[in-house]
């Protein structure tokens, strides 16, 4: 790695008398996955790079809810949402990025009603418009003569209708975009939502996981790109299921923009 | 004039008919919960001319959808000429619009006839879809006997209305085109209503039916009747059948919630409690009498009554069209669950909680929604990810019965498959769904 990452907390901020940017909600498997943690670096380099003034909650963190309020723990959910919302204005939090598409959900959507109030972006957003005003720069050789098909998450899409700026990030890299039959509007589900993520699936023929990856390898792109820590995990399951990790690799937005820009 | 007492009989009791099984619908209906979308009056037209009105949501199939609006459109107008039906009817007149129209009823009812033909097609097409071509959402397992029956009369009834109604141009044409003399010698003056044209599409039928006035008014007389009854009696089918949302697909879309749709209400009963919990000092009968009511109500929903009233509407709007069921990844991965049958389960006990309310004064019939007609598994197979809700087009809304059905098993029954349990009790316990120490949450940065 280029090197160390900067990673302050509020609770650090605080005793500087500092006032971050933005809030970065990591969430659960941004902390905890192995596999999303790498994301959580790479968008963490790409903040430190652009020089934003960011901070995460650390140790107070705590799961925003959404696979309780999803499998209908309606009592847990607001629970952690009231634990979660006291914390974040305790700090008088007004903006939040998150790499995770549930928690950006929940906390957009959910926590307002409960008292919660903020500015709250998709990473994809936010480097979008690092891109935009030139504060991130990316090498645009990196992926060139490269294809990649982009796999929706259905709470960024569908739940919240954000379909073009994940692709602009895409586009910024030069390289060649296919897309599945099923995309946008009509991409299908990873199997991860609505709580599926942590239980067996119910009996059928086949997993869902397994027929969405067929359904982006038939594309015959180098890469699968998400902005989700679950669909990736879902998304990189299925291609291992195919027996085809040897071809295509399944990355985060946030690690292809931290690639081009020379960042890992 | 006994033919005009006749036709009031017939259409007072054809209304009356109508209106009572409307009326059930509506009470039906009315047994759920209380329902606020908070959209706006102006918002909530425009939903509704945009997506009831104008089709909008019907575009992804296009050639359904184009077969779609020709029934459509051929429906609503030709409305026009029953309109005209039942004024002759009741007033003993004959084709009443022509004396206020002139030479432009021609242009009218020719362009009526076209709209006939194109409703023909249509229903050709829709028929060869369903029945020769087999388009597998038309034939799920909760589409076996009564819906699928359902479906194909509703296109026979389609063909013979039409059919019935271009016969009847077909002989009347050639009973107005007849000189008024030979109309008077066969006691038809009536059909001589002073002007002369051409229906071009029943045309093509006049050839075979000959030019004896008396067969060609017994022919016309058959035909009226045939049609007007039909088209009454298809009205009183309606409600007993998924055609009826030609009906609530207005109401349906005006009250839709347009939310995100990852938005989920916050269930205010769990609010309060969770509020307590949080603030020791609130005052628990601070509004004493309103909390008391709500402390009744279940969590989540067992039975249709604990659904709110859209939710019940969205049950009886529903067109078994299975366009959600198509888009549904665990239906394509073939477990159990299909939001449509989520939604005709849905309106088939609330069916028969109101025959029970009818029979018995009361709903009980110690059956519920939960396991008498949808089973658990069905319910854990959603993935919330909203493809049935996207993907309908009159803003049916499955995942939020799904939803409040799982939220009964779980905050009621305590019985969500085990692994859940433990991401409830990691996410009390260590504020996350893995079993991992929070104090551990932020080790990524030092890894
Ligand atoms: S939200 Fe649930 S029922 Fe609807 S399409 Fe997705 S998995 Fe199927
Ligand atoms: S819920 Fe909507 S999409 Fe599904 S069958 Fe009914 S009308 Fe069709």
């Amino acid at each position: 790695m280029s090197e160390q990452i900067k990673v302050p907390t509020m609770a650090e901020l605080l005793a500087e008398g500092k006032v971050p940017e933005v809030l970065f909600w990591v969430g659960c498997a941004g902390s905890f996955d192995d596999r999303a943690k790498k994301i959580t670096k790479a968008f963490v380099r790409i903040m430190n790079k652009a020089g934003i003034e960011f901070a995460v909650l650390g140790t107070e963190e705590s799961c925003t809810g959404d696979p309780a309020k999803r499998a209908g723990n309606e009592f847990l959910f607001q629970m952690q949402a009231a634990m979660n919302i006291q914390v974040l204005n305790g700090y008088e939090i007004k903006k939040i990025v998150t790499t995770c598409p549930h928690c950006f959900n929940t906390i957009k959507n959910e926590y307002p009603e409960l008292g919660g109030n903020y500015e709250v972006l998709h990473h994809t957003e936010l480097i979008n418009s690092l891109l935009e005003e030139g504060r991130i720069t990316v090498e645009s050789g990196k992926f060139e003569g490269r294809s990649v098909t982009y796999h929706d998450a259905c709470y960024l899409g569908r739940s919240n209708g954000i379909y073009e700026v994940p692709r602009s990030l895409l586009k910024a890299l030069d390289i060649e975009i296919k897309e599945m039959t099923n995309n946008r509007q009509r991409g299908m589900c990873c199997g991860a939502g609505g709580a599926q993520m942590f239980k067996e699936a119910e009996k059928g023929n086949e997993e869902v996981n397994v027929a969405r990856t067929r359904e982006a390898l038939a594309q015959k792109t180098d890469f699968i790109a998400t902005g989700c820590p679950f669909c990736n995990t879902m998304m990189t399951d299925g291609v291992k299921f195919h027996e085809k990790e040897g071809t295509v690799k399944v990355l985060d937005l946030a690690e292809m923009i931290a690639q081009a820009a020379e960042l890992e | 004039m006994i033919s005009s007492i006749i036709f009031i009989l017939i259409l007072a009791a054809a209304v009356g008919l109508f209106y009572r099984s409307a009326r059930t619908i509506r009470r039906n209906i009315f047994l759920g919960r209380e329902y606020d979308s908070e959209t706006s009056t102006s918002e909530k037209w425009k939903t509704m001319l945009r997506v009831a009105f104008g089709q909008s949501k019907m575009g992804k199939k296009p050639v359904a959808a184009l077969m779609h609006l020709f029934v459509y459109v051929g429906f609503i107008l030709i409305n026009i000429e029953v309109l005209e039906i039942i004024i002759d009817g009741i007033f003993g007149t004959h084709r009443f619009f022509s004396s206020l129209l002139g030479q432009v009823y021609f242009v009218a009812i020719n362009f009526f006839e076209i709209l006939a033909v194109l409703v023909i097609v249509g229903v050709v097409i829709f028929w060869i879809r369903r029945v020769a071509l087999r388009v597998p959402r038309f034939w799920k397992p909760e589409m076996k006997g009564w819906p699928t029956m359902d479906a194909l009369n509703i296109l026979y009834i389609e063909v013979i209305l039409m059919g019935a109604l271009l016969v009847m141009n077909a002989a009347d044409q050639s009973l107005m085109n007849m000189n008024s003399e030979d109309l008077v010698a066969a006691g038809l003056s009536k059909y001589d209503i002073g002007m002369n044209g051409t229906f071009y599409v029943s045309a093509l039928i006049s050839k075979f039916l000959g030019s004896d006035p008396q067969l060609l008014f017994y022919i016309e007389r058959t035909a009226w009747w045939f049609h007007i009854i039909g088209i009454l009696a298809f009205l009183n089918y309606l409600p007993f059948s998924k055609h009826f949302h030609i009906i609530l697909a207005f109401p349906n879309t005006y009250y839709a919630d347009l939310k995100p749709f990852g938005e989920w209400d916050n269930m205010a009963s769990v609010k309060k409690e969770v509020d307590l919990m949080m603030d020791p000092d609130a005052d628990p009968y601070a509004s004493g009498a309103e909390e008391e009511e709500e402390e009744t109500q279940t969590f989540g929903a067992k039975d249709v009554t604990d659904l709110n009233w859209k939710q019940l509407m969205d049950a009886y709007t529903c067109t078994e069209c299975g366009r959600c069921t198509a888009v549904c990844p665990a239906n394509q991965t073939g477990k159990l669950l299909s939001p449509r049958k989520v939604m005709m389960d849905t309106r088939d006990r609330l069916d028969e909680v109101g025959k029970n309310l009818d029979r018995t004064g009361t709903i009980e019939d110690g059956k519920a929604l939960i396991r008498d007609y949808i089973r658990p598994e069905e319910l854990w197979a959603c993935t919330t990810c909203n493809a049935c809700v996207e993907e309908c087009p009159v803003m049916i809304n499955p995942v939020s019965i799904i939803t409040d059905l799982r939220r009964y098993l779980v905050m009621e029954e305590s019985a969500p498959p085990q692994e859940l349990n433990s991401v409830f009790t990691n996410i009390e316990n260590n504020g996350a769904p893995w079993q991992f120490a929070q104090a551990d949450r932020l080790n990524w940065s030092k890894e």
